[in-house]
Parts: C-alpha cells; structure tokens; sequence
C-alpha cells in the first residue's frame, strides 16, 4: 500500500534538491484553483500564468492545464530576436525580460505547447517562471502546492515512481522535431514519448 | 439623521485587487500569517492568511494540516477578498422608505429589541423566530440556541443546516444511534471500492478528489452514481447515470444481487445488527431488470457494481445532496447505510458509509442546539434527562426551555400566514437558498420586524427592518466541526472593520438589553467554549476534552472526546459497537416513492439543482469576488444535444425552463454529459437568475430537507435574448 503522502518541510527541500514537476492531466477536475492561486503572485498581480481549457465541453468534462514545460533547449528563447528569455543553470526557463522584451510574438508562435502569451498593453510576454520566487527558497510552486486533484505535483523522482502508477515522459515529437522538456508528463506504462504526428502512428512496414 | 442609500449601493460588486493593491514580496508594511480554516465548505481546507495593517491581504498554503496538506480550491484562494471589500457593511442600518440610514449601535440593537419584545408581548414568545447558519464558528451556533430559549424564550430557532445535512443526519441517527460520518477522510485511499452517489466531489469537495485518486492508485475502483458527469467522472471504473429522484430504487437493486448472489456478511447482520429480514424482503422485488426499468442504470452495470461493492473487503461509500436533498432523501441514505450495513462494511479502516459535509461548520453546527428539536451534545430537546442538563448548565429550570419548533422552511411558510411575524436572522440566505423564490418573498415582505446580522447586505437583507453590522469568520476565535467530524481551530486573524462587531458581541449585547444579561456573561468567545465543553459532556458529540491549545497542537481532535486526556475518535463504531441502547445497528426500511413535484404532460423534464466549483452557495460572498465571476459568471441551463434537439435550442440559445412556480429564462449549454431527460441548473444567483424561483417546498417528512434536486419542467427556446 501507498501510505499517506508526505509533505516535507522547506528546510528539507532546499537541502534536498532535485524536485520535479509532474502534470497528470487526467486527474485535473478543472476547478482553476491552479490558475487563482499562480494569480495571486506579487509578481504577475493578479494575472495567471497557468491557463486551464476544457478540451471538448459539448462532449466531455475532460480539462486540461497548461504550464511552461521549461524545454532543455527552449524553442521560444531560440527564436527570440531581443535574446530576452534566458534559461538557468537549474533548467528552468525564465519569463522575458521586460527590458528587453519587444513584443514581437516570436515566441507565442513558436512554442509547440501555446505556453507564452503577449500582454500587448505592457509589450512584454509572459509565462511561467516555475514559480521561482519561491521554489528558489524552498517552496513548491504554487500551481502545484493548491492543486486539489494533485493532476498538478512537485516531488522527487522517487515518489512518482512510488505513488503513480504512470511514467514520467519528458520527449516530445512534433512531427519531425524533438522536443525534451524538464516538466514531466505522467503517461500510461506503454508509452515512451509522446506524439503529435498522425504519421508517427502509422505502419510503415518492416524496417 | 443620515441620509438613506438604496439597497443596491451595498453591491454585490466585484473585488479584483487585493486591499493594499498588489505588492511584491517583502514591500512595505510588516506581513505576518495566520494558521487558520477555509471559511467556505465543510472540508475545512488548512490555510494560512496574510495579514497586513489588520487586513487580510492575501494567502498561503498551510501545508502540515493534515486533511488537505496545502491544497486548496479557488474559493480557498481567493476568499480573502472579502476583506477590505467595498459592499462590507460598516454600521448597523435602519430601514428608511427609500433604503436605509446608517444608524448608531445603541439606536439599532434598542430598536431591535424594542420591537421583538412588543411583538412577543402581543403575540406570544414563538411569534419571533432565529435563523442561524453552518457558516458560524460552534461558539455562535450554540449561542444562538440559548438566544432563541433563554434569551427570547422562542421555540423557532432553526439554520440553513436544514438545507444541507438533515437527511443524512436524521438517517445515521436512526441507523447508529449518533450523527456523523463514521470514517475519517485518511481511510479513503485505503478502501478497495468507493462509490460516490450524488456528490458532484471535483466541484463541491475539490480536495476529496486527491483521496479518491489515491484510492485508485492503490488498486482501488471507483463506482459513480450521478445524473450527470460530473468532473470526477473522468475516472470513474463504472459510471452509473441514475435518473434523479432513483436513489432508493438504485440501492435496493444493488443489494437485491448482493443477496441473491451471498455476497452479504452473516456473521456482521447477526451480531452486530437488526432488522435485517424486513429489508432483505423488501428488496427481493428489485432485480436488475426492474432497476433498470426505473433508473436508466443498465441491469449489467447494477449487477457489476453490486459485485464490485459486495465482494471487495473494504468497500465505503460517499453521498452528499444530490441523495439528500429529496422528500424521501432519508430514505435514500438508508438505502446507502442498509448496503454498508449488509456487507459488514461499517466500522473498519476503509469501509463504512460516509456523509460529506457540505457547509463549513455543518457539523459542529447540527450539534449544540442551533436545530429546532435540539439542544447541546447532539442531545434531543424532548428527552428530559437532556433537559435536565443543560437547564442546569444555564441556570434555568428545565421547564423554561421550550419544547421542539418548526425547521427553516416551516418557520418560512408559519411568516408566510402571518403566525411568526418576527425574525432574527443571522448568516442565512434564504430568498436565494429556499426552494420556491416567490414565495420566500411574500413571506419576507409580511414581517412586522425583521432583524439580519450579517457582514454583505445580502439579497434577504435588502427586507429587514435593521441591520447589524456583524464579522467575518476571521473575526472572532472559535472552533468548528469539520465533515470529517474533526474538531478545529478557527484563528481570530484581524478585528472588525468600522463600527462592524463580532456576531457574538452582537448577541451578548441584544440578550442584555433584553434583561437576560446574567445567561450571557461572555466577555469572548473562548467563553462561550468553556460553557459549550460543559453542555456537551455526557452528550453524543461530547466536547468536554476539548480545549483550544489541544486543538493547534494536535491539528484538531475528532469528536467524541470525553476528557482532557483523550485522544478523541477518527473512527466510529470499530468492533461493530454502536450507540442505541442494544449496541446494534439498526437496519431501517427504505422504499422507493415517487417526488413531491411530479412529471406530467405539461411539465416532462426533470429539472435538478446544484453548484458550480467557483460558487459557494447563495452566493453573497462568491458573486463579490471578481475572479470567481469571472470562472463562471451567470448561470446556464445543461441539456443534452437529443433534448436541445427536440426544442429546436443549440448552444448559447436563451431557453425558458418553466415549473409549476414559475418561468425563468437561461442561456442554453449544450453538453452530452447529463442525461437527455433531465436538465440541471446552479443556483447561487438571486432574482430572474435563481433556480430556487422554479424549486418547490416539498420537504422529507422526516428530516424536513427541501427535494431540490427533482422538479417538473418545460423548456422552450425564449422568443428573444433577455
């Protein structure tokens, strides 16, 4: 049995690196407690950085969130002209610069997963920073902290192996391109990447 | 004198921006938290509030409370803005002809008592009334009680509790002997089946979901039973679509094939049970066929989940309104507890029948008299021992307390034909959360005086003759009763604002110029507490071990504690011991009948009732929070594609739903994920939105609950947008 979940104190936290983030979006109830909570933040002042949509409502309750998916070699920093987007050492992806930042859009266009939006009134983009403010002292980020369906986690690798029953998958294909990322999905125990290719799913005879 | 303000000045309007504006981390004044409760549901989420210049300025997650570990749901999140709100009421107001004038709290509590007491003189003591609410702290709720008895000398004191968990309450009392669930929440993940019957959990217990998808990574499965699919659905290992108003018939058939099949513990009906045989006869009429016939459910799906239940070793069960809130709702939980009961699945880590509590201090709040037939300790008003108790413990002769008086919507109906006509109403809604709007408007209008304590003039309020300014839940220090039956700590984290009192100052003071001053020498609340420990004990919800400093160090204690030095008890009624005389359970009989509001061939649609995840019931606090209006700002009216069909409505169409109270016209939200015979509405909006103008006042005979969740329809596509 899986016992009761521990949640560990800052102090072991900081001490104890090496957390990662998980989205299990099959377990998210849509409650946008995420998006309220990341709302919240003195930095952003009241605006979500973590966008919720329900993924076909006529047909289904089934929602989903969207965080950045902090890339190893991130797409939107790639194709920024004003080089305001800067990933750190930790891996995590900052948001722009907002000296730097021109409000070109490049990014939003550019990122297989929609992450980046253009707040045109303050020609700067923004997205999720990973919280930084506090998983830089110690604290889980807030999205994943509020989640009530847990759809949303920050643990160490060890106890998603002990407590899901999915895989964390981090390669993505759009098409032709690879794309590895630091945020983690949860996936069924069959399924090593994930696809966004019709083409990837078809038989192409033996090889 | 003051100039009057019409009602609408008092809102509701929408706070975006936290008091103070939005600050970075580490600007300006001195920060500091506050380790509380959520003020919303009866989960009882743990958080934490940012204080600054005595107003709450923002959150943070409480992560080491136990229940919820940190997480939250977006009313949790954002129900600091009620603070520092632009609708908070400052000042007591008198009713004036065109609105109301701010008035002085000697004039405003003397007026008030001036009138209730000529209109008792007049007409005798039980024609003034008190509603309370399963929003206040167990300080108040109790305090209300003695107000109503001691103080007013009324036998009408009832809550907006009745609307809530009086069926599951009245059911669990017959059943076991004592209300409240029997399991804590930490056995969920550790039950092998859980079926969930009406409870919309990912919308009104966000924070169960965590538990019942732990449950499912531990092997565990997970039976829905639900006219609609609610977000939990997405899960669910067996989806069972019951027609509303079917919950009885549903059960029955399930322990129809428990029994024909054996699945059923011997040993636990006989020694720990009676009444079995009436109830196993009962059922026999109810085979897969004829269940199906009457709950849509297919007859493979009832006899796999009556395999899934009656096979596992530890199965629990979970229901909250969407069983209750029937005029057979006790009948409903019956069924529920005769399944626990047959398959021995009572009492055991993981196994047992739970209610879950809806309202913040809906449990703590059905135990220490705030109910018309109650008094402290979960004791009944009638039985004379329990008289003799508390007449003691508040210095009155036992025959001073009065006997039994009509729940909340008898006492609406006795305003209504002008036999009540005073009330004093503190925390309660109801011309948006009673069924039958209209109605509740007639009744409000004929009041010769009506007194509200309550912090946002809400729409109720727009009718009294005073109000008085009272506090918000993180005013004043106090305990509640989670739905876990986990008794907390509620944290006092700044003072009323203006000239706004605390509520129980507020009582204090009415019973004083009332002359009933000695009853109530409460100088706080922790007072009150210590007078509570002493009325409950010996009691079922037996408080007497509880003190403050116990309940923050010990991240709250279950109830029944009976000393200072018990632990308290998360699990009831382990080793098959229950609380009737006999020490058994009782199985009660439950048969299936039909609703107060039939269908016909001028109303053929079901309409139920419900909640929305960024609502909290009525309303006045939710719908004054910008970004929880913004999530789902006004109400719209679910109906499957097949039935939109037929009306010739597609998503978005303004459809008038019509019942045999009235018409009110919706937008359309087409969805597949509720059944095509049936159309579902929430209700937290007042006026020409309120799904409570279309509900009628049938009531369970028994617990006195409204049958919101079943009413008789028409629908068609409105002429033009309203």
């Amino acid at each position: 049995m899986f016992g009761v979940p521990h949640r560990e104190s800052a102090e072991e936290r900081i001490a104890m690196l090496g957390y990662e983030f998980y989205i299990d979006a099959s377990r998210c109830i849509g409650c946008q407690s995420c998006v309220n909570a990341c709302a919240e933040c003195g930095t952003h002042r009241g605006v979500s950085m973590i966008h919720l949509d329900f993924i076909d409502r006529r047909n289904t309750i089934a929602t989903a969130p969207t965080v950045c998916m902090h890339c190893e070699d991130p797409t939107c920093a790639q194709v920024c002209p004003a080089d305001a987007i800067k990933k750190g050492e930790d891996g995590i992806v900052r948001s722009a610069l907002k000296p730097r930042c021109i409000g070109c859009s490049n990014c939003v266009l550019a990122c297989p997963f929609g992450v980046p939006k253009m707040y045109s009134e303050m020609e700067l983009m923004m997205k999720c920073d990973m919280c930084y403010d506090r998983t830089s002292i110690g604290k889980r980020p807030m999205c994943a902290t509020v989640c009530p369906s847990q759809a949303l986690l920050y643990v160490r690798p060890e106890q998603v192996k002990a407590r899901r029953r999915q895989h964390p998958v981090n390669e993505f294909h759009f098409g032709q391109e690879t794309v590895r990322t630091k945020v983690h999905y949860l996936m069924p125990l069959d399924d090593t990447a994930v696809c966004v290719d019709v083409a990837d799913a078809i038989w192409e005879g033996e090889e | 004198m003051a100039k009057a303000v019409s009602a609408e000045q008092y809102g509701p309007h929408l706070k975006y921006v936290p008091t103070g504006g939005w600050q970075g981390a580490g600007v300006k004044a001195e920060e500091k938290l506050v380790k509380t409760h959520c003020c919303f549901c009866g989960q009882q989420c743990g958080i934490q509030l940012k204080v600054r210049e005595n107003q709450v300025v923002g959150f943070e997650p409480w992560e080491e409370f136990p229940f919820n570990k940190g997480m939250l749901c977006p009313k949790g999140v954002r129900r600091y803005m009620q603070s520092g709100h632009p609708d908070r009421l400052l000042t007591p107001l008198i009713r004036m002809e065109n609105g109301f004038r701010a008035a002085g709290w000697d004039e405003a509590l003397d007026l008030t008592v001036r009138r209730v007491q000529e209109i008792q003189a007049k007409h005798g003591k039980d024609a003034v009334a008190v509603y309370g609410g399963a929003s206040l702290i167990t300080e108040k709720s109790y305090l209300l009680g003695k107000f109503a008895r001691v103080g007013l000398g009324t036998r009408h004191i009832d809550y907006n509790g009745r609307l809530c968990m009086v069926s599951a309450g009245t059911a669990y009392k017959l059943a076991f002997g004592v209300d409240r669930n029997p399991n804590p929440w930490a056995d969920i993940p550790k039950a092998q089946v859980v079926l969930v019957a009406g409870a919309n959990v990912g919308e009104c217990f966000p924070i169960t979901t965590d538990y019942l998808w732990r449950m499912r990574d531990n092997g565990g499965r997970l039976i829905i039973a639900d006219p609609r699919m609610t977000p939990i659905t997405r899960n669910a290992d067996l989806y069972l679509p019951l027609r509303p108003g079917t919950d009885t018939a549903l059960f029955s058939g399930l322990l129809h094939v428990i029994l024909k099949e054996q699945m059923e513990d011997r040993a636990f009906i006989q020694d720990h049970t009676t009444g079995f045989e009436q109830v196993a006869e009962y059922v026999k009429q109810w085979d897969p066929r004829r269940t199906a016939e009457v709950t849509g459910v297919k007859p493979e799906d009832i006899e796999k989940a009556a395999r899934w239940f009656g096979s596992a070793e530890r199965a629990m069960a979970l229901h909250a309104r969407g069983l209750e809130h029937h005029s057979h709702g006790v009948e409903n939980c019956s069924a529920v507890i005769n399944l626990c009961l047959a398959t021995g699945n009572v009492g055991r880590e993981g196994a047992g029948p739970n209610m879950i509590t809806g309202q913040g201090n809906g449990q703590g709040g059905r135990e220490h008299g705030q109910k018309c037939d109650q008094l402290p300790g979960q004791r009944h008003i009638a039985d004379p021992a329990a008289r003799e108790h508390v007449a003691k413990v508040w210095g009155i002769t036992p025959d001073e307390i009065p006997q039994a008086g009509y729940s909340a919507v008898e006492i609406m109906q006795a305003i209504h034909r002008g036999e009540i006509k005073g009330l004093v109403s503190m925390c309660f809604n109801p011309l948006v959360s009673l069924p039958d709007a209209a109605f509740t408007q007639e009744a409000l209008e004929k009041l010769e005086f009506f007194c509200v304590i309550d912090f946002f003039l809400s729409e109720t309020a727009h009718h009294a003759d005073v109000v008085l300014a009272g506090s918000l839940q993180e005013e004043e220090e106090g305990v509640v009763g989670s739905g876990e039956g986990r008794v907390i700590k509620i944290n006092k984290a700044v003072d009323p604002p203006g000239e706004a009192r605390g509520d129980s100052a507020i009582i204090v003071e009415l019973a004083k110029r009332m002359g009933k001053g000695t009853y109530f020498p409460y100088g706080s609340t922790r007072e009150i507490f210590e007078e509570l420990r002493e009325a409950s004990r010996g009691g079922y919800a037996d408080y007497y071990g509880i003190t403050y400093e116990r309940l923050e160090e010990e991240m709250g204690i279950f109830w029944p504690c009976p000393s200072l030095d018990h632990p308290g008890t998360p699990r009831l009624f382990e080793g098959g011991k229950f609380k009737h005389a006999d020490g058994k359970a009782k199985f009660i009989a439950a048969e299936w009948r039909d609703g107060g509001d039939p269908l016909s061939a001028e109303f053929p649609i079901l309409l139920t009732t419900g909640r929305v995840v960024s609502q909290y019931l009525s309303g006045t606090q939710t719908r004054r929070i910008g970004a929880l209006v913004d999530q789902y700002p006004e109400p719209k009216v679910e109906i499957h594609p097949r039935l939109a069909e037929k009306h010739g409505i597609v998503d978005g169409d303004w459809v008038t739903v019509t019942t045999r109270r009235g018409p009110i016209t919706l937008q359309a939200m087409v969805v597949k994920t509720i059944r095509p015979d049936t159309v579902f509405i929430p209700y937290h909006w007042p006026g020409a939105k309120s799904a409570n103008r279309l509900t009628h006042r049938t009531i369970d005979p028994r617990s006195k609950i409204p049958e919101f969740k079943c009413s008789a329809c028409r629908i068609e596509k409105a002429q033009r947008s309203v």
